[in-house]
């Protein structure tokens, strides 16, 4: 497999004086574009034979209208030469590495000799560099001492000449060199000595480096723009293009009279200031050119660098039709694979109908309706009619409208934009899109309000909130397209990761939550209360309730959890609440009940919390797509969610100030807990300040104190967590939510009833603030806890100001690490997608770039498509293990 | 002087260089042409220890994280000077 065409070379070369006049149509003298009648001057920046932006009017030099013109070059003839910025180091190579008066390469025959190609490599030819050549060295052909050439940012280069008086006293003087004089040493090199150097004669002559007449690109490439009070608006570039051709015309006056040197030089400088921002106008060294209004002007350099640049701007990246953006807000009455869509939008957006025989009528009605729905219950309408000879007819609602009449005109042939109506496809997509499931096609449900609605278990892929987030919709415009979205990009399809190769969707906070407190432990409901859980799920039919008391039936906690189960699932594992306890009872009743066990459907012990359901975990869910595909998952995530809501809301769940109080024991036991550890703390500073402190292999005393310290101060806050967690259980919230994993974890609880602890910057205790002291508040060289930002008190009881100062240095710290993190990770990202964009995998499995060329000769080297592994593994020899034998292996 | 041999070491995976019949082989395989397999360098420890020369196609096979053993194949190719 070759690729058709394969580039065989790319040759890069300069314009020469002689190529730029001859391409250009007119020689510009005039620095004016337009006079007081809004004509263009001729030999002026708009004269008519650069090209036609005005429609009507034909191009002067060939003749055709505005459109297609390409437009055409002129040039300006400059009073003396100037250097290009853009090939300023190309300058100073050539003139460190060539001689002064001859013009030759500073290197003998012999020398040049090691350059060149070997024999059987005509590859192998070096070019020769600057560091190839010893500084001011005679020159070996001529004869002639050479001298330090000096470049000075941005476009000056001085020699500093070195002259040796009959006293053997050594005189410097730095004398600056004319563009004109560069050119004349770079004439002077042979085009020979050009080729060792890299450089293709033909194509680039140095001295075309330095202009000598600059080129005037079309009007099509400047165009004017007339403001709305009749004004016109020139382009940056032909504002920096008139500057230019005044300071040329006033050189030339003031050359042909034989001004002054000085004023001759200064001018120069000018014209070459002016042309060097019109080529870069952000070069180092040199003040931008502004606009009067202040605004640096966008020349040449600017337009085509950077992200909003010809490449990264124009070429790359693209704009659409049929899309829209709004805030999002979740409802979790949608499916997950929904999406609400607000009427003003849906109303707006459509998707092209044909008109057939068979839909005729319908069409006709839909025409009818026309582009107002005024309400979600009415039936959608239409926005435009597309004639197959191309025009394009805009209903219009009404009395005075044309919907009844356009109705009239369709006939099979015609298309029709109809509006989004429930159930079409749509493309949902959030910023930054930085996995394929950052894009997922969701069906629409039309909905009032302003904002996009969607299923919170959806958030992960997407890496939403609701904090104000917004997000892209697209319609697919074309049948194959709505196919592709349907079986490619549907939210069903996207469930496994192709990064972990486990569920990426699943239950989250509050569904976590509910779904724990459901299936903790066992619990008994009767009719009313289960049905109430199961109200929102597609259950259709009540299992057999578990037992009968006094002829009541009731159904156990994890029955309900069960019946949103495919009957043939059978996992063995233990759950995130699981606090491995030893030795483990396993199948013997588990006192937290963290031992899931789920033979064919039915959930015999355990509680289900993150590992089960979780975003990122969801080993169940795992294994329902693995048995029953991804629509039967979808389901079960639906249902799940919907119970677990239904769940949380049977008791109610919430948090409030005094959920973190203790008792008075507990308090006492914290106090005394702290108070052990900052004397700790004390003696150990006692036996450092003696001398006695025996330090760390490879520590300095110093250092090993401190590891002490925070390790002393890190286990105190541990205990006081220990404390806490002991008087809270499960009738805390944020207990229910740690063990779960809904949210928070353990550490959290402590800091709110606890103690907070020791603040940290780098890993290390807050040092830094005053002459050896962290605040005023401390003695100097005060070692202790508090002085270096221990946090004894507990975000319930409060901070002192100077714990609360600690705690604001701490928690910054985090603050700039996130920052730094997101922008950096964000430039590997563009990175790596630039250099991995286009390559695939082949029906052969190898890895081939474009040019068929092969990455890896089986892809990944094991050939397996991590979306469809188990975790990685090509094979789950354990879940399968355990489907068949119904037991833990 | 006694050198390392860098073949030798745990870490360096065997390089092997092929015979023009199992080149061909190999490209008739994947339908390829010569320039179409990833590259070494000549000048490489593995293959200056190996005695591979320009235009030799090497087999290494190496310990993999995920197949545990994988194959491939690389033409040797002068280090272009700079």
């Amino acid at each position: 497999m070759t690729s058709p065409k394969r580039i065989g070379k790319i040759e890069f070369g300069l314009l020469s004086p002689k190529q730029i006049r001859d391409m250009s149509v007119c020689k510009v003298i005039w620095p004016d574009t337009y006079d007081d009648d809004g004509f263009p001057y001729p030999k002026g920046l708009m004269d008519p034979s650069l090209g036609v932006i005005d429609p009507g009017l034909r191009c002067k030099t060939c003749g055709q209208k505005q459109g297609d013109c390409p437009g055409h070059f002129g040039h300006i003839d400059l009073a003396k030469p100037v250097l290009h910025v853009g090939y300023t180091r190309l300058i100073r190579k050539l003139l460190r590495v060539t001689c002064r008066e001859c013009g030759r390469l500073l290197l003998d025959e012999e020398e040049i000799e090691k350059f060149s190609a070997l024999e059987d490599d005509p590859y192998s030819a070096e070019t020769i560099g600057e560091k190839d050549i010893k500084k001011e060295r005679v020159c070996p052909y001529c004869g002639d001492q050479q001298f330090k050439i000096n470049f000075e940012k941005p476009t000056s280069f001085v020699e500093i000449v070195t002259e040796t008086d009959e006293n053997g006293k050594v005189h410097k003087s730095e004398h600056k060199l004319t563009p004109a004089d560069i050119r004349e040493r770079m004439e002077r090199i042979p085009d020979e000595d050009l080729r060792l150097l890299g450089i293709d004669p033909e194509v680039a002559r140095p001295e075309w480096a330095i202009l000598t007449v600059l080129p005037v690109p079309p009007v099509t490439v400047r165009p004017s723009i007339i403001l709305e009070n009749g004004q016109r608006s020139e382009d940056d570039l032909t504002h920096k293009l008139v500057d230019i051709i005044r300071i040329n015309q006033r050189f030339k006056e003031n050359q042909d009279a034989g001004a002054p040197q000085l004023i001759i030089e200064d001018l120069w400088e000018l014209l070459q200031y002016h042309v060097t921002t019109y080529l870069d106008n952000e070069v180092a060294g040199c003040p931008p050119a502004r606009h009067r209004s202040g605004r640096p002007l966008k020349t040449l350099s600017q337009r085509l660098k950077g992200k909003d640049g010809r490449f990264r701007g124009s070429l790359s990246g693209k704009r659409v039709n049929f899309s829209s953006r709004t805030v999002i807000s979740p409802d979790p009455n949608l499916s997950v694979s929904e999406v609400g869509v607000p009427l003003a939008i849906a109303n707006e957006m459509s998707v092209p109908v044909r008109v057939t025989k068979q839909n005729l009528e319908d069409m006709r009605s839909l025409i009818r309706i026309g582009p107002n729905r005024p309400t979600l219950r009415d039936p959608c309408g239409a926005n435009y009619v597309n004639r197959p000879d191309g025009r394009r007819i805009r209903l219009i609602a009404g009395p005075e409208g044309n919907c009844d009449t356009v109705a009239e005109m369709i006939e099979p042939g015609w298309k029709i934009d109809r509006q989004l109506r429930d159930g079409d496809i749509v493309l949902f997509n959030r910023q930054p899109s930085l996995h394929r499931m950052s894009i997922m096609s969701h069906h629409i449900k039309v909905m009032n309000g302003r904002t996009f609605r969607l299923n919170p278990a959806v958030c992960p892929p997407y890496n939403a909130d609701f904090d104000g987030d917004e997000m892209n919709l697209h319609v697919p415009q074309t049948e194959e397209a709505r196919a592709e979205a349907e079986l490619l990009v549907a939210v069903q399809e996207n469930i496994l990761s192709p990064r972990f190769g486990a569920p990426i969707i699943g239950g989250l906070h509050d569904h976590i939550s509910g779904i724990f407190l459901l299936t903790n432990q066992l619990k008994w409901y009767n009719k009313d209360e289960f049905l109430y859980l199961l109200k929102y799920t597609s259950v259709e039919h009540l299992p057999e309730p578990g037992k009968i008391e006094n002829g009541v039936p009731y159904w156990s906690n994890k029955q309900a959890f069960s019946t949103i189960l495919p009957n043939d699932v059978s996992m063995f594992y233990k759950a995130t609440c699981c606090r491995n306890c030893d030795p483990c009872t396993k199948d013997t009743h588990c006192p937290n009940d963290a031992y899931v066990r789920i033979v064919d459907g039915v959930l015999i012990s355990g509680t289900i919390d993150k590992k089960s359901v979780g975003a990122m975990d969801g080993t169940i869910l795992n294994r329902i797509i693995r048995l029953h595909g991804t629509k039967r998952a979808k389901e079960y995530i639906d249902d799940l969610t919907k119970l677990a809501i239904r769940a949380i809301m049977l008791n109610g769940f919430s948090y409030g100030i005094n959920d973190t109080d203790l008792g008075k024991e507990e308090y006492k036991q914290i106090r005394d807990v702290l108070d052990k550890a900052e004397e700790d703390v004390a003696q150990r500073i006692n036996i450092f300040e003696q001398g006695h402190l025996e330090p760390m292999p490879g520590r300095t005393p110093e250092e090993t104190l401190e590891m002490q310290v925070m390790k002393e101060l890190g286990k105190a806050r541990d205990r006081t967590g220990d404390i806490a967690s002991r008087h809270l259980g499960f009738e805390n919230s944020a207990v229910v939510m740690a063990v779960s994993g809904a949210r928070g974890s353990m550490l959290n609880m402590a800091q709110m009833a606890g103690c907070i602890g020791q603040q940290a910057v780098r890993g290390e205790r807050i040092v830094r603030g005053y002459e050896d002291r962290t605040l005023p508040h401390f003695k100097r060289g005060d070692k202790g806890a508090g002085a270096h930002g221990f946090v004894r008190n507990s975000y319930k009881s409060g901070l002192s100001p100077t714990e609360f100062f600690f705690h604001a240095i701490g928690g910054r710290e985090g603050l700039v690490d996130t920052a730094v993190r997101t922008s950096q990770s964000g430039y590997l990202q563009r990175r790596m997608i630039n250099a991995l964009q286009d390559l695939k995998v082949a029906y052969d499995r190898t890895v081939r770039s474009t040019g068929g060329k092969i990455i890896q000769f089986v892809y990944g080297e094991d050939g397996t498509d991590p979306a469809k592994s188990a975790s990685g593994l090509p094979v789950d020899v354990k879940g399968i293990a355990e489907s068949v034998l119904k037991e833990e292996v | 002087m006694t050198r390392l041999n860098v073949l030798m070491h745990e870490m360096v995976p065997d390089h092997i260089i092929m015979t023009p019949e199992d080149v061909q082989k190999l490209l008739a395989h994947f339908d390829i042409e010569e320039d179409q397999l990833p590259k070494i360098y000549h000048d490489d420890p593995a293959i200056k220890a190996c005695g591979g020369k320009p235009g030799n196609v090497i087999k290494i096979i190496r310990k993999s994280q995920t197949a545990g053993e994988a194959t491939s194949y690389r033409l040797v190719v002068r280090r272009p000077k700079k």
